[in-house]
């Protein structure tokens, strides 16, 4: 919660900065201000910041507001009632939630993105991690997602599949569930806590290891048998009161502009 | 501090139109308050409150927040008693800094609290390194949600303390000392029964704000059941995965801090000045 009001903080502040600075073009009738709120999953973050700002450009007079955060958080939010006008979700499992409680209609998601799971660990590697077999080590401090996190259930997956692949012992599961230290809320805590080396290594997506991050992780691949590819649902809100410009949004994303941006970020396309 | 209730308090209904002025203001405040709460209650009043309640998610919550909570508190009181009577008593310079330092965790937010225990105290941090290189490792272990309530709540009690030792006549404490008394015995009989209501009150507080740390431990200590797991996490978790275990929590919550704030306020009634 604290992170995305400070996100939505710093979104305001910056869109109001940018606001300040002149522009060029006075001449046509400047038309009503309008603002869209868009929730999307914290995966999403670095590159809905920059399509949001594309989105704006192409659209004088819309300030398009995120709101990033766990997709089942969102979707819980909008179950509540929280004002919004898309939905992005990391996965179909809380699209599906949003459409039960009847904010998104059931025909209008569809999916946009792709996304896969990878093994990070600190640079140093203080665990000496080579090859998936040494997430199941005794002693390793492995971070993951809470299981209500998309990424968290598709370490799981991952597991699972793991123990029915004859690469892996039976035991693997198990093993690598005992060296869990924490299950964490969203899966930038999980980046976080690799980064800083206080955990051996942890799962995540492949677009978590942004720029920012990169020079301090090193990541091991999952097979695609193995991997969860994860698609990621989007939808304007049923009850939405900027209707038209939240399909435009929608539209913008599934365009090829928005595609080159999501794939700049590491996602893959959805066919 | 306390200002003696029967003098200040005015014996009136709100008759005159002026006195509206204070009560419809301080209703919306009340509602404020008192709805959400009600909002919980009903929510949780359903059939399956106990199965919630008695869940294996909630009872490991409710026992590691009992158990942790209450060493932290017992590390408050042994390490934050006699630096509340260094405070009351003392005179010295950086007294002033030293007061600051002590009340800076109650106004920072717990995540700050969390970010900077861990920046001192994780496997990497500026003294968490030399930890590690005696084997000890705080981040992920019970021992850390001790740590991130400790740091929350002893300002607590230290701060009541130091005002319970310093309304004490110091001519008592002379007196004491004339007679003979040791210092061991000057605190078991003379400061701590003066002091006594200060003491409990600042312990109580304590205890509370170390039942509800949040920020600082997710962010220090992680998040797992049984080992780092306490009741907040869990309600906080439980809200995306299951909101009816997250309310009864909540609302078990919500019934042990009103037990505690009653206790206390019996004893602040119950012991005149």
């Amino acid at each position: 919660m604290k992170s995305k009001i400070f996100a939505l903080l710093m979104l305001i502040v910056l869109l109001t900065s940018a606001a300040c600075t002149p522009q060029a073009t006075p001449t046509a009738e400047p038309p009503a201000p309008k603002t869209l709120t868009v929730l999307a999953a914290a995966s999403l973050t670095e590159s809905f910041t920059e399509l949001g700002k594309a989105f704006e450009a192409q659209n004088p007079g819309v300030t398009v507001v995120f709101s990033f955060a766990g997709s089942q958080q969102l979707a819980q939010q909008l179950d509540q009632g929280a004002e919004a006008d898309v939905f992005a979700s990391a996965s179909k499992k809380y699209m599906d939630a949003a459409v039960t409680s009847k904010r998104v209609s059931a025909d209008s998601a569809q999916p946009f993105v792709k996304n896969r799971l990878v093994v990070i660990f600190p640079k140093d590697n203080p665990a000496g991690i080579k090859e998936l077999k040494d997430l199941s080590k005794a002693g390793l401090k492995l971070d993951l997602g809470d299981k209500a996190v998309p990424c968290g259930q598709y370490a799981l997956d991952f597991l699972d599949k793991a123990i029915k692949d004859s690469g892996f012992d039976a035991t693997y599961k198990d093993s690598v569930i005992k060296n869990v230290v924490s299950y964490e809320d969203n899966v930038k805590a999980i980046i976080t806590k690799v980064s800083m080396g206080e955990a051996d290594a942890g799962i995540v997506y492949v677009t978590d290891v942004t720029a920012a991050v990169a020079d301090k992780l090193g990541t091991l691949d999952i097979p695609d048998a193995l991997n969860t590819i994860a698609s990621y649902p989007i939808a304007p809100v049923a009850d939405s009161k900027n209707a038209d410009l939240a399909k435009a949004f929608v539209a913008f994303i599934l365009s090829a502009d928005g595609q080159a941006v999501l794939a700049k970020y590491g996602f893959l396309p959805v066919k | 501090m306390r200002l003696r209730r029967s003098s200040i308090h005015r014996i009136v209904t709100p008759n005159s139109q002026s006195d509206w002025l204070f009560v419809l203001p301080g209703l919306l405040l009340v509602l404020l308050l008192g709805l959400p709460l009600l909002a919980l209650f009903l929510r949780a009043a359903n059939p399956d409150f106990l199965n919630y309640a008695t869940s294996e998610t909630a009872l490991a919550a409710l026992k590691l927040s009992l158990v942790t909570s209450l060493i932290s508190l017992a590390i408050s009181l042994l390490i934050g008693t006699p630096l509340a009577y260094i405070l009351a008593r003392w005179e010295f310079s950086g007294r002033a800094a030293l007061e600051l330092l002590i009340d800076l965790p109650v106004v920072l937010p717990p995540s700050v609290a969390g970010l900077a225990l861990l920046i001192a105290f994780g496997r990497r941090g500026l003294f968490g390194s030399w930890l590690s290189a005696l084997g000890i490792q705080l981040p992920f272990t019970t021992a850390a949600v001790v740590i991130a309530q400790t740091f929350v709540s002893a300002p607590l009690f230290v701060r009541s303390a130091r005002i319970g030792f310093a309304a004490i006549d110091p001519q008592l404490e002379e007196a004491a000392h004339v007679e003979g008394a040791t210092q061991v015995q000057m605190f078991t009989q003379v400061m701590f029964p003066l002091a006594g209501r200060a003491l409990i009150s600042g312990a109580i507080l304590a205890w509370t704000r170390a039942l509800g740390e949040f920020g600082a431990t997710i962010l220090f200590a992680g998040n797992l059941e049984g080992v780092t797991q306490t009741m907040p996490l869990a309600i906080y978790l439980g809200f995306e995965r299951n909101l009816d275990v997250a309310v009864v929590l909540s609302v078990v919550l919500v019934l042990v801090s009103l037990i505690l704030l009653g206790v206390m306020r019996k004893l602040d009634e119950s012991q005149p000045r």
